[in-house]
């Protein structure tokens, strides 16, 4: 086979010059500036530090409200990456099957996507709201008591709710368009085979749809860990008190409302090397049995 | 045609710019809404009243994001001459000597006249040093006081309470009787903590509530402080107490729609709820006190922002800023930013202005803020000086929300709360090393 190649060494270097800058500029420098502020105490303005080794990282593991919203960051995942996925999966594997109005019932699904996540946040405040909303009175008649913002598992499930909303018509519409691309003759074959429709769904259909399904995985996750802090910053309405939150929004509390430089630093090292171990658990572990065509 | 005008009327502005040659400061505020137009309102006052200096103020977001935004800027080199900044950060921006040029020192260099005794005793030493300097200018000053429904305590036959036992023994048990929720407060730590403890002169900190030095333990694992808890979640769980939340607006809102009889916020709100036209005639009085704690109840202190001077500017931007400070503190502006907004004024000479004027016997629940900051005063009035006071605070606010749901006792919280609160102090500490 002919390898194909550039004439010159410099060239290549020179084409990858721009976006090699650019993740040096935007992700390994503020990386490596953030490892180092983990290990000081510094006054936010810059006039006074003290270097503190890793006490910014004991005293996280020490404190039982940082391992508390750890196992709420942990349990939250969980259920956003669950609900989210599968029932996206649901409607796509449903909506496939619609002929009439099939484009009407899709954009419907879909349009939730434009939503950004702070006015999902509001949406969700208007709906769970512990006065007037509609959703309130709707538990009510099952004697839940729900208080958003009171009761620290009301704020959660809420949270979870607008998340998983958010985030369907995302994985619906890869999903759909995962299904679409299944060829025909291959649903016929297995028709013959096999006549339980759930059946041919999980011995055909799902593993057709494994790559779309583990790359949505990996969004899903990030997205539950990373991009929900916009839903979390407004149901919170900026004061956590004894709701829950998420690690990523912690930092934040820490960091931006709070200044402390050191230890929001320590928090995010700790963050940046828990993606680094899920993307490496992901790609070692769950790769290998996806076969892509 | 319309095109050349305005482009002669720009050139004409640029000509006029260049000829006065107008020093421009910036003012880095947190006063949206209502606030926010009257802080407009000043800003072009103090344009109009002369013609050497010109003022810009900009909105920032929260105080929070203010006080960020202020920090990165400064770090950039790119800091406003102004920044307004809320007491919780007091400590961050005071303990950053080099951040700011001490607003007292600002303005007797610039030649105005400078006596911290024409400030209300209240307002006076929260933003000073240890040594009784003013760093900050104090600027939207408010106190914690018990708006009440006037027509609620007449259906339940009760007058205001002035004791936690009246409240406890008299005024919830008619106030429930006659329908209504009892009690609600908008902000725990301010309220049912700095301010208890102003309320009763019991010391917050160690080291003079922190003001002189940094290795500060916090005293909040009181007795008192502790009794008045449990009661509150008596309170809770009798009916005698509403509570909904940490946010502010969700506890003002069961008091603005007539369902709460007494509700504990702002001075500053006072504003906010004329312009509501409440359903109900509504009047405020003191923050009620504890008799088995004390007898002589003194004054609360300010909550609210000061505007601090940003070091790193020239001298004739810091003049600038002199002469609006100066412009700020006079009694006509005072008076104009208190009638519209429900902050205090600062200083005693606007609050003659406001008297003299008869606001007070117009709106006289306008008085009650001040009137509280200006009770006896007592060794620990003066107010709190602790870093990492924002996290502190939220560290507050969790282990209330749990006692108040049942999560925690009231003994276990507060343990907490001293544990982690002096974690954050001595850690605060050690930035300022």
């Amino acid at each position: 086979m002919k390898r194909a190649g550039f004439s010159t060494r410099w060239l290549p270097i020179l084409l990858l010059l721009p976006q090699l800058s650019i993740i040096l500029i935007f992700f390994y420098w503020p990386a490596a500036h953030a490892v180092k502020s983990s290990f000081y105490l510094q006054d936010p303005f810059g006039f006074g530090e003290t270097f503190v080794g890793m006490k910014n990282y004991t005293s996280l593991l020490k404190s039982s409200a940082y391992l508390r919203s750890a196992q709420f960051t942990v349990i939250f995942t969980l259920l956003v990456t669950i609900l989210s996925l599968s029932l996206a999966l649901l409607l796509a594997v449903k909506a496939d099957k619609v002929i009439k109005g099939a484009k009407a019932y899709r954009t419907l699904l879909m349009w939730v996507y434009a939503v950004a996540p702070p006015v999902a946040g509001v949406i969700g405040l208007v709906l769970f709201d512990q006065t007037w909303g509609p959703l309130k009175d709707f538990f009510g008649l099952f004697g839940w008591d729900f208080r958003l913002g009171v009761n620290y598992f009301d704020t959660a499930f809420a949270m979870v709710v607008v998340s998983v909303w958010k985030q369907l018509p995302v994985n619906f519409i890869f999903f759909l368009s995962g299904l679409q691309s299944i060829p025909k003759s291959v649903r016929e074959a297995a028709l013959i085979d096999n006549r339980s429709a759930s059946g041919r769904f999980w011995d055909v259909t799902f593993p057709l749809l494994a790559p779309t399904a583990f790359f949505l995985l990996i969004i899903n996750i990030t997205y539950a860990l990373f991009d929900t802090f916009g839903i979390i910053d407004t149901v919170v309405k900026g004061e956590p008190s004894n709701n829950p939150m998420t690690l990523v929004y912690r930092v934040y509390v820490d960091g931006f409302r709070g200044n402390d430089l050191g230890g929001s630093s320590a928090q995010s090292v700790v963050l940046m090397v828990l993606v680094l171990a899920l993307t490496v658990f992901q790609f070692r572990m769950v790769e290998r049995r996806i076969h892509y065509t | 045609m319309k095109h050349l005008s305005f482009v002669s009327a720009a050139a004409l502005a640029l000509v006029a710019n260049t000829a006065f040659a107008e020093t421009e400061i910036t003012w880095w505020h947190a006063m949206g809404g209502k606030l926010g137009d009257t802080v407009n309102q000043i800003a072009a006052d103090f344009n109009a009243s002369q013609d050497e200096y010109t003022i810009t103020p900009v909105f920032k977001g929260s105080y929070e994001e203010t006080l960020t935004a202020g920090i990165a800027a400064f770090r950039a080199g790119e800091q406003p001459n102004i920044m307004q900044v809320f007491d919780a950060g007091a400590a961050t921006v005071i303990g950053a000597k080099g951040a700011t040029v001490p607003v007292q020192d600002l303005l007797e260099a610039n030649g105005v006249e400078f006596d911290i005794n024409d400030y209300i005793s209240g307002v006076r030493y929260f933003y000073a040093d240890a040594d009784g300097k003013m760093i900050g200018m104090p600027f939207n000053s408010s106190s914690p006081i018990m708006y009440f429904n006037v027509d609620a305590l007449a259906a339940a036959g009760v007058e205001a309470p002035k004791t936690w036992e009246e409240f406890e023994t008299v005024t919830a048990p008619a106030l429930v009787a006659a329908g209504y929720i009892p009690l609600a407060e908008s902000h725990s730590p301010w309220i049912f903590v700095e301010n208890f403890m102003s309320r009763h002169n019991l010391p917050f900190a160690t080291n003079d509530n922190g003001y002189t030095g940094v290795d500060t333990q916090i005293l909040v694992n009181s007795d008192e402080l502790k009794m008045h808890w449990t009661n509150v979640k008596e309170w809770l769980d009798e009916g005698y107490f509403g509570w909904y939340g940490a946010s502010w607006d969700d506890n003002q809102a069961p008091f603005e729609e007539g369902k709460v009889a007494l509700w504990m916020g702002s001075s500053g709100s006072f504003g906010g709820l004329m312009q509501k036209d409440l359903p109900f005639e509504f009047s405020a009085t003191y923050l009620p006190y504890w008799e088995s704690i004390t007898t002589e109840p003194t004054q609360t202190f300010i909550g609210g922002a000061s505007l601090f001077a940003m070091a790193g500017q020239s001298d004739e931007e810091n003049a600038a800023t002199a002469a609006f400070f100066d412009y700020l503190t006079s009694p006509e502006v005072q008076y104009m930013w208190h009638r519209e907004t429900g902050y205090v004024p600062i200083t005693t000479a606007a609050y003659e202005m406001a008297k003299a004027d008869g606001h007070y016997d117009r709106f006289p629940a306008a008085e009650v803020g001040i009137q509280q900051l200006s009770l006896a005063s007592g060794e620990n009035t003066k107010g709190y000086r602790l870093g990492f006071y924002v996290q502190i605070r939220d560290v507050m606010n969790r282990e209330f929300g749990r006692i108040l749901t049942g999560e925690t006792s009231v003994d276990d919280a507060f343990a907490t709360i001293e544990t982690e609160a002096n974690e954050l102090l001595s850690r605060f500490a050690m930035t300022q090393g």
